[in-house]
């Protein structure tokens, strides 16, 4: 049996990898850029101009001015901090929302429903996650659209609903704005603490709660003392995520612009507003690094736990 | 036949019913689409159709713009995914295999700075240099900028998957005389193939669903997917056109349904939006 | 076939010295088995043979041409790994056949040597499966046929058989045998089961901790193991080691153990040199040198019975002298015992090993 001998010219190499240090800055390379310029420069960039008093159009889109933390004084003036329609009535509004949404809505749903539906026969399982996951995996401008038809105060779902068990209609965008968001966003974002706490508790032995069940708990017992204290480190995971996310989501905006009066504005329809419909870039980049600042320390905290449950396992 | 109590037989339907109860709530604000897109009268109202008709559907299929937006958001999602999956998929397979230095670090500071760069906050500059870059209302605008913004997440992905293939593939391939790119398209590629199609499932999704990076970055309406179409349909003066958009907003939610389907399908659900259980 | 020769090889994983100045020479056409407990050195070296890791110092010759920083494609060498790296979206013959398409040969030539060693093999008729449809057995062989498909210098061998069941392993092992005395390859296989390398080496290399402990034929190893620790290691049951101690007296060497009544040996001039070092001996026994004896014969150790294990062909009886020092004996006769019953464990003083205080082999006279 003969067969041709190997590549004529032999590699050295200086210390083996599967990949070497040169193929892997190649491979490295097309993500490097795509981050580099649509992610890491722009952190910096809008850094740089929440310093300027840059616009879109008029003489400081040409030649925007350095104005220091002008913008974010304007932001933090206390004449007008708590004004509706202003900086600080977005953030205390954003915190609310994030509060309720996130962490009592989506959070505490999200578990209630995962420890339900541990148990009920699988019919019911099936049908729960389909709708519960069909609310978080459409696209958010048909979620909106379908909210704005639920909503109508003439014809809409809910109204007709109320009508026929002979409660009061409601044109809730205009009387109940905060609330409808919150609802809104705990519906839209429900499904992701379900899965992850179904998951969590999917991964508890069953024996864990059969013994339980022998001792005679109840479910509320079962759940109070096996299945939330196994889960904690997922609880927290989870709070972090959905609160990061909440604070950042742009949604609302699809069902209320905003409105009515700035009631819904929060923090990242405060920044659109300010960006895109009033052309202050500047102040706008000043928004959005407040928005980023946060979002960093909500980042670290994170990854410092991810760190933490790395270095335990 | 397993003898139950009627004390756990009456919670175990207490908590049948409660699950039903808020199941049948999640699908309350959705009822409304079974029908309206099949209703040649449909209203904001919750009604019956009568009769059934597809006539709505005709209808879309016969208005250009609303046909050109599909066809926006097709490009917009067909091209994101090829970029994202071709760049994440090498950047992992590096951020896996090599021994470049600070390997860790990188994944690091990528996912730290794909988390605080999100949203309207980055869309500020992202807008300034898209439109330094000349390319305002550009497709090739809208792909890259989610190119970038979802290229750490599925790197992230992509490189928990490679690291769980064993290094044996790759040597063995090696000692048997291939070179580092032969082992890499012969045996690695293969194998890592089930992961870059939940990335790009996952990528497609999320691009074609996205309304806010083409509302800041597109202008023309030639240019306009699906997404900004529909909002701009309900969201005009006066009473939307609800037959074409009940059918439409259907139209367009039909990719995303498949293909949820058909990755819980195969993976089951939990690899659906990167989560790994 | 090719030499393989490590000349002061040396490789650090941060503080961690995993092979610390190891050097040998294996001939052509031997078969050398790394042998040891796990983290011991074995697996590092054999991928620096195979190129799967650099060494930091010293230099690997493979053929009399030097490796060290040779990338593994261009070494010419063939390895089967321990999880045996099958690759999941090949069939079989795709699988085998990969190293002949790395080599540039056409689809039909490749197949039909695939097919030639798979028949060999016994696996010709699984050609067209997937490893995920075929058995462990099945799926081990293949990982040796795509081994075998092309023409290698040297042979290299992860653990091959760890992951089979203990018949299916017994199988192999005399396949393996058969096959390397048959192509004379010059084959090197790493192993923590000291019975496989005893069946298979032609020499054995002992390593623990980064070093090589003996490196000799496995009949050498057997009967003259150079430390304690290869004593322990080789030998199913390991050689019983009993702690004693020694003094010198009318150029006579007495030692003296609890429970143990052992004859004077004759002084030689390297248990006078161990004694000065210290006198905290060891004396070796193997278990199948051990017999049933009367109390206070003249080498013995005496104890209470621990347990009477019947093997069938054999009985292992094990006495416990307490603080968990206990020694077995191989019994070929069926005796009954009584447990805490106390028995005498006899032997020859031919069959007695020293050690001295670190363990070292004190070579006996003659040697």
């Amino acid at each position: 049996m003969t067969t041709e001998p190997l590549a004529a010219r032999p590699k050295k190499v200086r210390n083996f990898a599967l990949l070497s240090n040169r193929a892997g800055g190649a491979f490295l390379l097309p993500a490097g850029l795509l981050v580099s310029v649509f992610v890491i420069f722009p952190f910096f960039w809008v850094i740089f101009v929440s310093f300027t008093n840059r616009t879109l159009l008029g003489r400081t889109a040409l030649n925007p001015e350095f104005v220091g933390l002008a913008n974010y004084l304007t932001l933090f003036d206390p004449a007008t901090f708590f004004q509706r329609g202003q900086f600080g009535f977005s953030l205390i509004l954003t915190t609310q929302f994030v509060l309720c949404s996130a962490l009592l809505g989506q959070a505490l749903l999200g578990l209630v429903l995962a420890w339900l539906i541990q148990t009920v026969p699988p019919a019911v399982k099936r049908m729960v996650e389909t709708f519960v996951i069909g609310a978080w995996i459409l696209p958010e401008v048909v979620i909106g659209f379908a909210w704005f038809a639920f909503l109508d105060r003439d014809a809409g779902t809910l109204n007709m609903l109320l009508k026929s068990v002979g409660l009061p209609p409601g044109d809730f965008l205009l009387q109940h704005p905060f609330w409808v968001i919150v609802v809104f966003n705990t519906w839209r974002g429900a499904a992701f603490s379900m899965m992850l706490f179904n998951s969590a508790f999917a991964s508890i032995p069953p024996s864990y709660f059969q013994a339980a069940d022998v001792a005679g708990a109840s479910s509320f017992q079962k759940f109070r003392d096996i299945g939330l204290p196994l889960i904690r480190g997922h609880i927290v995971t989870d709070l972090i995520l959905i609160t990061m996310w909440t604070f950042n989501v742009f949604t609302p905006f699809l069902l209320t612009n905003g409105g009515p009066s700035y009631r819904t504005e929060l923090v990242s329809i405060y920044n659109y507003r300010v960006a895109f419909q009033d052309f202050q870039f500047g102040k706008g980049a000043a928004v959005g690094v407040i928005m980023m600042l946060i979002n960093l320390a909500f980042a670290l905290v994170y990854l410092s736990i991810g760190k933490k449950k790395a270095a335990q396992s | 036949m397993k003898k139950i109590s009627f004390p756990a037989l009456f919670s175990r339907i207490a908590f049948s019913g409660l699950a039903a109860i808020i199941g049948a709530a999640f699908a309350l604000p959705l009822v409304w689409f079974l029908f309206a897109p099949f209703n040649a009268r449909a209203e904001l109202g919750l009604a019956l159709p009568d009769p059934w008709t597809l006539s709505n559907f005709a209808t879309v299929f016969g208005n250009g713009f609303a046909m050109q937006a599909l066809w926006n958001s097709l490009i917009q999602a067909v091209g994101g995914v090829i970029l994202v999956g071709a760049a994440a998929t090498l950047a992992a397979y590096a951020l896996s295999r090599s021994s470049l230095p600070a390997k860790g670090a990188v994944t690091y500071i990528l996912l730290l700075f794909s988390s605080v760069v999100s949203g309207t906050a980055a869309m500020v500059p992202i807008f300034l240099i898209v439109s330094a870059a000349g390319l305002m209302d550009t497709h090739i605008a809208v792909i890259l900028t989610f190119a970038g913004g979802l290229l750490p997440t599925a790197m992230f992905i992509l490189r928990d998957f490679i690291d769980g293939i064993p290094k044996s593939y790759e040597e063995s391939a090696m000692v048997a005389g291939a070179s580092p790119v032969q082992a890499f398209f012969d045996v690695a590629l293969p194998v890592i193939r089930p992961g870059i199609v939940v990335v790009v499932v996952w990528a497609f999704v999320n691009i074609w669903g996205s309304f806010l990076i083409p509302f800041i970055l597109l202008r023309s309406s030639q240019n306009m997917p699906a997404a900004v179409a529909i909002y701009s349909f309900y969201s005009e003066a006066g009473t939307p056109v609800v037959t074409l958009l009940a059918a439409y907003s259907l139209i367009y939610s039909l990719p995303v349904i498949g293909l949820y389907l058909f990755v819980s399908w195969k993976f089951g659900f939990r690899f659906f939006g990167g989560i790994k259980a | 076939m090719a030499s393989v020769e490590f000349r002061n090889v040396t490789k650090s994983f941060g503080d961690f010295k995993a092979v610390a100045d190891v050097s040998f020479d294996i001939a052509n056409g031997e078969f050398v088995c790394l042998l040891g407990p796990s983290g011991c050195g074995k697996t590092t070296s054999l991928r620096m043979m195979a190129g799967l890791e650099t060494p930091s110092s010293g230099q690997i010759l493979i053929g009399g041409e030097e490796v060290t920083h040779l990338h593994p494609k261009d070494r010419n060498i063939a390895m089967v790994f321990q999880d045996y790296a099958l690759y999941p979206h090949m069939n079989l013959a795709d699988n085998i056949a990969y190293p002949l398409k790395v080599r540039g040969e056409a689809v039909a030539k490749r197949h039909a040597r695939a097919k030639e060693v798979a028949d060999v093999l016994k696996i010709g008729h699984l050609m067209d499966r997937l490893p995920s449809q075929i058995s462990g057995g099945q799926q081990q062989r293949t990982s040796l046929a795509r081994a075998l498909v092309y023409p290698a210098r040297i042979y290299l061998f992860d653990e091959p058989l760890s992951n089979l069941d203990a018949k299916l392993r017994l199988e192999a092992r005399g396949f393996l045998n058969h096959l390397q005395r048959d192509m004379g390859m010059t084959a090197v296989y790493v192993t923590h089961d000291q019975a496989e390398a005893m069946a298979l080496a032609t020499r054995i290399a002992v390593m623990d901790q980064g070093r090589i402990v003996q490196f000799a034929s496995p009949i050498e190893i057997y009967r003259r193991p150079a430390t304690t620790f290869v004593a322990n290691f080789v030998g199913n049951p390991p050689m019983n080691l009993i702690a004693v101690e020694g003094t010198q007296a009318d150029g006579q060497l007495r030692l003296v153990a609890e429970g143990a009544n052992i004859g004077a040996l004759p002084m030689t001039d390297a248990i006078g040199k161990a004694l000065a070092a210290g006198s905290a001996l060891t004396l070796g026994v193997r278990p199948e040198h051990l017999f049933i004896a009367e109390a206070g014969a003249a080498n013995s150790v005496t104890a209470p019975l621990f347990a009477n294990e019947n093997m069938g062909p054999e009985s292992l009886v094990t006495i416990d002298r307490g603080e968990g020092a206990r020694v077995t004996a191989r019994i070929f006769i069926d005796e009954h015992l009584d447990l805490g019953e106390t028995v005498t464990l006899g032997f020859a003083p031919e069959h007695i090993h020293l050690f001295d205080h670190t363990g070292k082999r004190i070579p006996a006279a003659g040697e």
